[in-house]
């Protein structure tokens, strides 16, 4: 009954209908039949579509995977011209750029979502900072790769040079910067939303013990709140393995394995980009699909990976 | 939450009319032009696309004719015309023996102009430009010279300062037919590129760094001092960029110009014109310079192809390497030389149809 005058109420103050479905039962049931049937098939296709993707990078991939087996991930070699290809500069270059765009991305979106779930959670400069780092989300990814052509190499090129390497500019590290940026509104607003959730009742409990809020911080928040912090961190290295364009940019575009993190390089992504369009023989446009059937399955493995570390961070109340 | 449903069905029903009433004025258009003329569909190297552009334009002013090319790359334009989606194909690289295997009927090759590959360097050395043979090239490019000083560089550059810095070598990126010609050309005049790197679209290089499109290349150039890197002859012209003088095979020193790559082409090219012409015998000839083609079946009776439909695109064809040749140079192409228009000539007229010539002239 309760449940019932609660829905005939919203319906009334937000439609001004003088009578709800919940008058008619049939209808009622039916509209729920075709509302599940239709959450229902979204789900599948979903699956579908993922499966599809699957299954048909495999298949247009066969001749490469015929060709040169697993020896395609160990081997450095990439060479249209004698047609070798072996992805191991890619792999590299994805993983290496992405795990420590997240090793520069974490200290800030942690410290942007303490500061926007803790400290300011309303006024006007809550407000600004987390429309701005939302605002970090939308700017498209070529955008990122001209600002960090103009601004980012320069600067790069200047730190190379007083530490004393090669002063390219570009490379690895600066695709990293630019990655890290690119990807801290989606760990940082995950972490501000599991931040702000923390019931108060323990933030005062422990207040009432007489810690200080550092202390609040670090033995409340953070283990209350890690398993939704790192799920934001899964979801920004997810971001940061798929970036194509931005990287593209800045990193070089050498096939070759990377000496430094400061050196040149290349992704997955990236050289599926370059030189998909001019992939003249099928062994050539096998090989890309490959790599590409590789970063996928190496996007699905981070994401396992991180729901596993989510369970375990998950704490029981 | 009304409101946003009316908002929302509003802006659909909107684009349905307006999606609806292009649809119509498109359809009606296309009746015209199948009542009248020809429709010619034609797919491949973006490299031509701006000259094929003005010339198809031109030429369908004045003829019943409707031609639609899209700059999807030479891979791409290889790719359709082997399965006959396009009436015709646009490449910088020629089709090689082993890639003709697997294609069915006999397709030809008509040079339609001349594109070369310029060499762009950011370093201080003066006004003069900068010279280069093409031992030295090579030997940059494969990382045995590393230093802008090298005394290989300041013996064929005596007057110029050549500063105490490391050369930072730039290459595309993506596949493209200018790494094609360039790397052929360095295939043809050093061993060890021939060995070690090869020539084709995309490359294993031994170093540098890669950008994408001629504008990657050329940004990264202006970024990086100490830096050289080729980029397209007119993509260079129109942006200023500092381009070196190369020696050619005749030992002279030549600067890249419409005439220069149009000289190049001055010898002796074989009966199909499938050939590079890099590292020309011509004395004043750019040394790093390539046809680009328009390739074609040679019997035209395939798919729904009709005799009116070959007449006209040998038509367009025969224009493009007589007339057409005048708008080359307004856009920075080289024209094709006497030899090479006469070599296409007889290409064209060749092309049959059931098995008869179709171009009587």
């Amino acid at each position: 009954m309760g449940k019932k005058s609660l829905r005939n109420k919203k319906n009334n103050k937000s439609g001004g209908e003088s009578y709800s479905s919940s008058d008619f039962p049939f209808l009622w049931s039916f509209k729920n039949k075709l509302f599940n049937s239709g959450l229902f098939l979204a789900g599948i296709t979903v699956i579908l579509i993922v499966a599809g993707i699957f299954v048909s990078l495999i298949i247009a991939s066969l001749p490469s995977i015929k060709e040169f087996g697993i020896d395609f991930l160990f081997s450095t070699k990439w060479n249209p011209v004698i047609e070798k290809f072996g992805a191991l500069p890619f792999l590299v270059g994805t993983l290496l750029t992405s795990f420590l765009a997240l090793a520069i991305c974490i200290p800030f979106s942690l410290a942007i979502s303490i500061l926007l779930g803790e400290y300011f959670t309303e006024g006007w400069f809550a407000s600004l900072v987390k429309t701005l780092t939302e605002l970090l989300a939308g700017i498209p990814s070529v955008i990122y790769g001209f600002w960090g052509m103009f601004f980012l190499v320069p600067v790069v090129r200047y730190l190379e040079n007083v530490i004393g390497v090669q002063p390219y500019g570009i490379g690895i590290f600066t695709s990293s910067l630019i990655l890290a940026i690119m990807i801290i509104p989606y760990s940082a607003s995950l972490g501000r939303d599991v931040i702000e959730m923390v019931p108060s009742e323990y933030k005062e409990a422990a207040y009432s013990l007489g810690a200080t809020r550092f202390e609040v911080i670090k033995k409340i928040i953070l283990p209350y709140s890690r398993s939704g912090i790192f799920a934001g961190i899964i979801l920004a290295l997810g971001r940061a393995v798929g970036e194509t364009m931005a990287v593209t940019m800045l990193i070089g575009n050498s096939n070759k394995m990377p000496d430094s993190i400061f050196s040149p390089g290349n992704t997955m992504a990236s050289v599926i980009a370059n030189e998909f369009n001019e992939s003249t023989f099928e062994l050539y446009t096998s090989s890309l699909i490959e790599i590409g059937a590789v970063l996928f399955i190496v996007t699905i493995v981070i994401n396992l990976v991180g729901k596993y570390i989510i369970k375990k961070f998950e704490v029981e109340t | 939450m009304k409101k946003l449903l009316i908002l929302i069905l509003s802006l659909a029903l909107a684009v349905m009319m307006f999606s609806c009433g292009s649809n119509k004025k498109g359809d009606s258009k296309a009746q015209k032009s199948s009542q009248g003329g020809t429709k010619l569909t034609a797919a491949g190297a973006s490299f031509p696309y701006p000259l094929y552009d003005k010339m198809f334009k031109n030429y369908s002013q004045q003829n019943d004719i409707q031609i639609n090319y899209r700059p999807i790359g030479s891979g791409g334009g290889i790719r359709q015309i082997k399965n006959k989606i396009v009436d015709f194909a646009g490449t910088d690289a020629f089709i090689k023996d082993k890639q003709m295997k697997n294609v069915d009927g006999n397709i030809l090759h008509i040079p339609t102009c001349i594109g070369a590959v310029v060499v762009s360097y950011n370093v201080d050395i003066g006004n003069a430009s900068l010279k280069l043979t093409s031992d030295v090239l090579a030997d940059i490019f494969l990382g045995n010279i590393t230093k802008w000083n090298d005394p290989a560089i300041k013996k064929i550059n005596p007057k110029a300062d050549l500063p105490d810095q490391e050369i930072t070598v730039v290459h595309r990126a993506d596949g493209s037919g200018t790494t094609f010609i360039f790397s052929d050309y360095l295939s043809k005049v050093s061993n060890e590129w021939r060995t070690k790197v090869g020539a084709g679209k995309s490359l294993s290089w031994p170093v540098g760094l890669g950008g994408k499109a001629n504008a990657g290349v050329a940004g990264l150039i202006k970024q990086q001092p100490g830096s050289i890197g080729y980029v397209e002859y007119i993509y260079a012209k129109q942006n200023n960029l500092p381009v070196s003088v190369i020696q050619n095979k005749s030992g002279n020193y030549v600067s890249p110009s419409v005439k220069s790559c149009s000289k190049a082409a001055e010898i002796d090219i074989p009966k199909d014109t499938r050939v590079t012409i890099t590292n020309t015998d011509a004395p004043q000839g750019y040394p790093i310079t390539s046809f680009t083609w328009l390739v074609l079946y040679k019997e035209q009776n395939y798919g729904s192809n009709t005799l009116k439909k070959t007449q006209a695109k040998l038509d367009l064809l025969w224009w493009m390497i007589h007339d057409g040749q005048k708008y080359t140079k307004q856009l920075d192409y080289a024209p094709l030389p006497e030899n090479a228009i006469k070599r296409a000539e007889k290409i064209l007229k060749s092309v049959t149809f059931d098995g008869k010539k179709v171009l009587e002239k």
